[in-house]
């Protein structure tokens, strides 16, 4: 597993629950908020997502680590090798 | 109602099984065309449904569908139809002047069922459980999505009303708009039944299920052979205001709520009770101020369930007895029983008589029921009529609510 991996995964996710947006040039180290039209709700649908499909869990302390594309495949990534991905 | 305001219809939005449109809805009905589908039911197998094919994407992004309610996407629907159709120039109105009124039968089922299928695919695990589900399945839900979707910020409410739903939704707002709560309101019901398997589940077991090897001929009232009720899902929702300022802004006028009537059986959760079913159409008529001869259409409730419809026969005989221009008809045998948004799209089936003249059939009666013979009841074809100038539209539910509704041409 990447950081860049990790970056493909969250937006495929975002793809999934806000299809609406365009995520072709998503700028990794910009918030996403400040550059999808993404909610609180949303950003819950990115934690769940995370669960179901990675079984990776995200403690409501660390969603500020979500905001970004970079601070995800920072935060995410010693998760995803935890579980030998 | 002569000390209190006019409520008039100036916009209709509607979603059936056999048409998406007032313009379509009523060709099907004046074509004898029924439309319902056999659907493959969770945990039931198929079973003859009323499904509905509007463009929810012409209303609504693909992140509000996926978050939101089928019952919220079809009032949604509905609603800016409506809004399109009543001519009102949206931007500029004042939008916490307006309200949303939205009859269900029930409202919740369908995001409970899929939540509980989807956790029991991991071991019944409730982390798996959506945050959505709540939003999705608070009462108000329908019509608060559409308060979302059109930025209205008056007040909005369902009104839970098993079958007498649609008409109810009616009644609440005219009621609000005579109050001057609110100056234009956006009412009827929807259903999205069809996505919950309890609720056939709960028909078949009462033994009130129809089936048919032709799910166009599964929904039959009146007919000897009927078996039970067709489930399907729809929506149709009314702009109404006051008809003063309808006119003042010049709004085409669909017909005029003339009186109505809400009563209860208090006898039976289950079985209709005919004494309380005349004494409810009765009372919409009386509050109308007019007479059973000046109703020229009555659109009956009646479901295809064996009791059920003798037990409306019954009440409308007691009423329309002597009334050589009373025409009797229903819409159920096109597109089944469209629960919380029966009595509103059967309405809404009848209302272009106004103009045309012509008294849309009951379908699917090959062998009429001794028990449900009725005068001037139409079977089969369409029939131009002298006049047509009030409805009467009954609506029935569980737990003995019925609801009864008169509109009336403008003259």
């Amino acid at each position: 597993m990447t950081q860049e991996k990790i970056h493909k995964i969250i937006l495929n996710i975002i793809a999934e629950i806000a299809p609406d947006e365009d995520i072709s040039n998503v700028n990794p180290d910009v918030r996403l908020r400040d550059q999808l039209s993404l909610d609180s709700m949303d950003f819950l649908d990115i934690v769940m997502e995370l669960r179901k499909k990675h079984g990776i869990e995200v403690p409501e302390a660390d969603y500020p680590q979500l905001a970004s594309l970079a601070s995800c495949g920072k935060y995410l990534l010693p998760k995803f090798q935890e579980k030998g991905l | 109602m002569s000390n209190l305001s006019r409520i008039v219809i100036t916009g209709i939005g509607l979603t059936a099984p056999n048409g998406n449109s007032v313009g379509e809805f009523r060709a099907n009905l004046l074509a004898g065309r029924a439309r319902v589908a056999e659907l493959d039911v969770r945990h039931m197998g198929r079973h003859p449904a009323g499904v509905c094919d509007f463009d929810a994407t012409r209303y609504q992004k693909r992140k509000e569908l996926r978050n939101g309610t089928r019952a919220g996407s079809i009032a949604i629907y509905c609603a800016r139809e409506a809004l399109a159709a009543s001519g009102i120039e949206w931007e500029r109105y004042d939008k916490s002047r307006a309200g949303v009124y939205v009859g269900i039968t029930e409202h919740g089922n369908v995001e409970t069922e899929n939540e509980v299928h989807s956790i029991s695919q991991c071991g019944y695990d409730t982390r798996f459980w959506t945050h959505h589900h709540n939003p999705r399945t608070v009462a108000n839900n329908p019509a608060g999505e559409v308060t979302i979707n059109l930025g209205v910020t008056g007040p909005h409410y369902t009104i839970g009303a098993a079958c007498a739903a649609g008409n109810a939704g009616l009644i609440q707002a005219a009621q609000m708009l005579q109050l001057g709560e609110v100056d234009l309101a956006f009412a009827g019901g929807v259903s999205e039944s069809i996505h919950t398997f309890g609720i056939f589940a709960g028909f078949k077991n009462q033994g009130a299920l129809a089936h048919h090897v032709d799910p166009c001929k599964a929904s039959r009232p009146f007919d000897r052979d009927r078996n039970g009720i067709v489930i399907s899902e729809g929506g149709a929702i009314y702009t109404l205001e006051r008809l003063d300022e309808a006119r003042r802004r010049g709004a085409r006028i669909y017909g005029e709520i003339l009186g109505w009537c809400i009563n209860s059986d208090a006898t039976n959760a289950v079985l209709p009770n005919p004494e309380r079913q005349t004494e409810c159409v009765s009372a919409a008529i009386a509050r109308a101020g007019i007479s059973p001869r000046d109703v020229h259409i009555v659109s009956t409730h009646a479901t295809a369930t064996p009791l059920g419809d003798v037990q409306e026969c019954r009440a409308l005989r007691r009423i329309f007895e002597g009334c050589p221009d009373t025409f009797i008809n229903n819409t159920k045998s096109y597109i089944g029983h469209c629960m919380g948004a029966a009595g509103a799209l059967e309405l809404a089936g009848n209302l272009p008589s106004f103009d045309d003249g012509v008294v849309h059939p009951t379908i699917n009666v090959d062998h009429l029921d001794p028990e449900c013979v009725l005068p001037g009841l139409v079977v089969g074809s369409p029939r131009r009529v002298e006049r047509v100038d009030t409805i009467l539209n009954n609506s029935f539910g569980m737990l003995g609510i019925n609801s009864v509704l008169i509109v009336g041409k403008l003259c």
